[in-house]
């Protein structure tokens, strides 16, 4: 098993507890957090194995890079704490396993890698996506999500197989080194998850962010600016990659729409709600869906801009619902594109 | 023959009755493993009175009569046994009249429960029917007169209970009403009277031809949701449902277990549906059954599935695609189940005999149980889909039937639309003063012994 990259010195001498002080669902003073800490520390129980939402927030909040949420989900798994039922878990391991139905072909750059949204395929059109070639399917999915399971051990079993997967019937035999991760999951599990985890990743990915800021450079001219108001519905895996943040900003920029500020954006970003209902905590998934609904409608926003295909089809009808437009972020780039 | 050819003629009209080889071949068979049992003729009556003159002739020369619908029983309970003359009722498939105040409407026997469907969310969208699982082809008449059930029958108990009153022509030619139509115009209820319906539902069309039938129309809310708890302990199985039942929350409840796709092997899925006014009866309603389970979900041995709602819709879709995707699987249009009546406590027996049964016998199978009332009762279905073009799967698939029927009575169920076999292993277990008293009203109701001979009879 790979161990996971984390220094328990540094917690131990941790003087702010930024990762539970800061928590947004659950309550700690500063002293509480040290307790708690501590209890993590030592390998035993504490309420925030229960308590967690599992939301990423707190790898964002550690001022040290010291993955402290990583570490929780070790130990919830370590001490059989299941966030959600087992049969839930253990059906969703078995459904989201690899296929086996790689179909290694030819793909040329710029490669976009899809992961398990087969329902997606259609958004990879127009001069947004010129010339692009596109991989897909079980057998290259990220397995991220098993951090909502305290399931870290599929992690550990199946990314690698799915990074060699990648590399060696997709990458290698076509002499590329690189390809744009669609969602934010797999960027973050390629570069913050699988090095904590120890876990080696022989190629080079590129933030779909990152992918539509310079082709929307490119395309500058053919841009017809949106004017609209949107809200932003910042996914739990870009808490493991808030360098990325920047670019939401510039594609909001060149797409011509204004990202007001709202209480719940950026670092103060509220779950969509799924992973808590698979907890069967349903009560808190209403509230904060609520409140980041109200958030969203104070602020008069006209559009809902996500990146997370999850997050998109958990909220979408309620967005809808309040009069706002749900819309992916590739799509809002396509609708600038007047495509 | 001839004679007799040209007398339905007469009845009916040319267009409306055949004695050719191709109707014959098409009319002695279902889409179960049964053989074909050849009819000589095959008449499609356009009204009470056509079908009147058919039973009268059938009478005065003894010809075996069999009334259908659409034939979708599977269990060959449509079948000419003896031949004579198959009485088709698609035809008279006209909506009569739909009661929105007392909640009721008044087909004809024939008419299907697409149409009957798709009628009221036309002309009146606050309401519908129970609609089963079967094609939308199905005839309400079939349907009711076996015992079915459907998409409403954990408010509304079986089809049978959803039966306000009928219009039947006897063996021997007389029409009669059933229910308050018997009394009054308005066909609203069974009660008060002394309940004559009984006299047609469960006895295959060996009793009479039901042509006009009034059913029980519920309300039809705008908001409509599916929660899904998942288990993998069937042992616990009849607790989760007589606590989710007990909520008197949903509207349809079944349980499914399927070796495929894989993912859902080897895990128990009950399906609870419900419909709301409001976005606050709708939360109310989940809450109601997040509690009644709550003893389960806090041990972590099951849980609601999380779904989006693009997701929801094909498991609320009523009638199910997915069930009839199944039912052609292997291909080549072969399909027959047993569903069996049982009380609840018996589904872990039930969930284990068929599948051992189904991998002994080496079939594609599929399990499940639609839950009756509040968990009163339920109809286990255990079916499995075969390749009709290939007589070693019919022959697996009918030997797994034919165990899973006995399986059924020895656990302490019954065997719902049971085919002949399966009839014969009822009546040997029966009260034999229960047995009878059937046969005494059979006899009284059907002297000469016309309608659909061959079926609940001890063999000569
Ligand atoms: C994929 C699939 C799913 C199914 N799911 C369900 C389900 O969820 N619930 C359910 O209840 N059933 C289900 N069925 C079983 C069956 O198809 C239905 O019950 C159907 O409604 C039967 O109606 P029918 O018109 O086909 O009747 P038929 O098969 O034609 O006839 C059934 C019996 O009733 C007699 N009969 C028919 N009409 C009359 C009449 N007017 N007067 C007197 N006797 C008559 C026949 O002689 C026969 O004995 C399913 C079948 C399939 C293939």
């Amino acid at each position: 098993m790979t161990m996971l990259k984390y220094d328990p010195e540094i917690c131990e001498k941790c003087e702010t507890v930024d990762c539970l002080v800061r928590c947004q669902y659950m309550q700690f003073d500063l002293t509480q957090a040290k307790e708690e800490k501590l209890k993590l520390l030592a390998g035993e129980s504490s309420r925030v194995l229960e308590g967690c939402a599992t939301c990423y927030a707190c790898e964002e909040y550690c001022p040290n890079n010291n993955h402290p949420f990583y570490l929780i989900v070790d130990r919830q798994e370590e001490l059989s704490t299941w966030p959600v039922p087992i049969p839930l878990v253990k059906q969703q391991v078995k459904m989201m396993s690899p296929k086996g139905k790689i179909t290694p072909g030819k793909v040329n750059t710029p490669l976009i890698n899809l992961c398990f949204f087969p329902m997606l395929t259609g958004c990879i059109r127009g001069r947004l996506f010129d010339g692009t070639s596109l991989i897909e399917g079980s057998d290259i999915f990220c397995n991220i999500m098993w951090l909502h399971f305290a399931k870290n051990s599929v992690i550990r079993e199946r990314l690698p197989k799915i990074i060699d997967t990648i590399q060696n019937n997709y990458l290698a035999e076509n002499g590329i080194n690189e390809f744009v991760c669609f969602h934010d999951e797999c960027y973050g599990a390629y570069t913050h998850l699988a090095p904590a985890f120890g876990i080696d990743v022989p190629f080079k990915t590129v933030h779909l962010f990152e992918y539509l800021t310079k082709r929307l450079t490119v395309l500058k001219k053919e841009i017809t600016p949106i004017r609209a108001t949107v809200a932003y519905q910042r996914p739990c895996s870009n808490r493991l990659i808030p360098e990325t943040q920047h670019w939401v900003d510039e594609i909001f920029n060149l797409v011509g729409v204004d990202r007001v500020e709202r209480e719940y954006d950026r670092e103060n970003a509220l779950c969509c709600g799924t992973v808590l209902r698979a907890m069967q905590k349903d009560d808190i998934a209403d509230d904060l869906q609520k409140r980041n609904l109200d958030d969203m409608q104070k602020v008069g926003a006209a559009y809902c801009v996500f990146n997370c295909p999850a997050c998109f089809f958990t909220m979408k009808d309620m967005v809808t619902e309040r009069g706002i437009t749900p819309i992916l972020m590739s799509e809002l780039c396509q609708l600038a594109l007047g495509q | 023959m001839e004679k007799i050819y040209q007398e339905l003629k007469k009845i009916v009209g040319d267009q409306y009755v055949s004695n050719q080889p191709e109707e014959r071949f098409f009319y002695s068979r279902d889409g179960g493993t049964t053989e074909p049992c050849f009819p000589d003729f095959i008449v499609m009556p356009g009204s009470t009175e056509e079908v009147q003159k058919i039973v009268l002739l059938a009478n005065e020369r003894k010809i075996p009569i069999t009334p259908m619908g659409a034939a979708l029983v599977l269990s060959g309970l449509s079948r000419p046994l003896r031949g004579g003359i198959v009485v088709d009722m698609k035809r008279m498939d006209r909506i009569l009249e739909v009661n929105e105040f007392s909640r009721f409407a008044v087909v004809e026997a024939g008419t299907s429960e697409g149409k009957l469907q798709a009628y009221l969310k036309k002309h009146h969208p606050s309401l519908k029917h129970s609609v089963p699982d079967a094609p939308p082809m199905a005839t309400i008449g079939g349907n009711i007169l076996i015992h079915g059930s459907g998409h409403l029958s954990a408010l509304g108990g079986f089809h049978t209970e959803m039966l306000n009153g009928l219009e039947a022509v006897l063996p021997t030619g007389e029409i009669v009403r059933i229910g308050s139509c018997s009394v009054s115009p308005y066909w609203f209820s069974r009660a008060p009277l002394p309940d004559l319906a009984g006299l047609f539902l469960g006895w295959a069309g060996t009793t009479g031809i039901a042509t006009k039938i009034a059913i029980k129309l519920y309300p039809d809310r705008p908001l409509n949701d599916i929660d899904i708890f998942v288990m993998e302990d069937a042992d616990s199985v009849p607790d989760v449902i007589r606590r989710l039942s007990g909520t008197a929350v949903a509207e349809d409840i079944t349980a499914i277990m399927t070796p495929v796709p894989e993912w859902a092997s080897g895990f128990q899925m009950i399906n609870v549906i419900y419909g709301a006014e409001s976005k606050r009866e709708q939360v109310l309603k989940r809450d109601l059954l997040r509690e009644s389970v709550k003893k389960y979900i806090k041990d972590k041995v099951g849980g609601f599935m999380p779904l989006y709602s693009d997701m929801k819709g094909r498991f609320m879709e009523a009638p199910a695609s997915q069930l009839v995707r199944f039912a052609d699987v292997k291909k080549g249009g072969g399909f027959e189940y047993v569903g069996a009546i049982m009380p609840i406590e018996v589904f872990p027996d039930a969930y284990r005999k068929g599948l051992e049964i189904a991998e002994r016998n080496g079939v594609t199978y599929s399990t499940g149980a639609r839950i009756i009332g509040l968990g009163h009762t339920m109809m286990f279905f255990y079916a499995y889909a075969f390749n009709r073009a290939d007589p070693i799967d019919v022959k697996k698939a009918q030997k797994a039937l034919e165990e899973t029927n006995e399986a059924a009575l020895t656990i302490g169920g019954i065997p719902w639309k049971a085919e002949v076999p399966a009839q014969q292993g009822i009546i040997r277990r029966m009260d034999p003063n229960t047995f009878k008293l059937m046969g005494r009203i059979r006899q009284t109701l059907d002297p000469n012994g016309i309608m659909n001979p061959g079926n609940w009879e001890v063999p000569s």
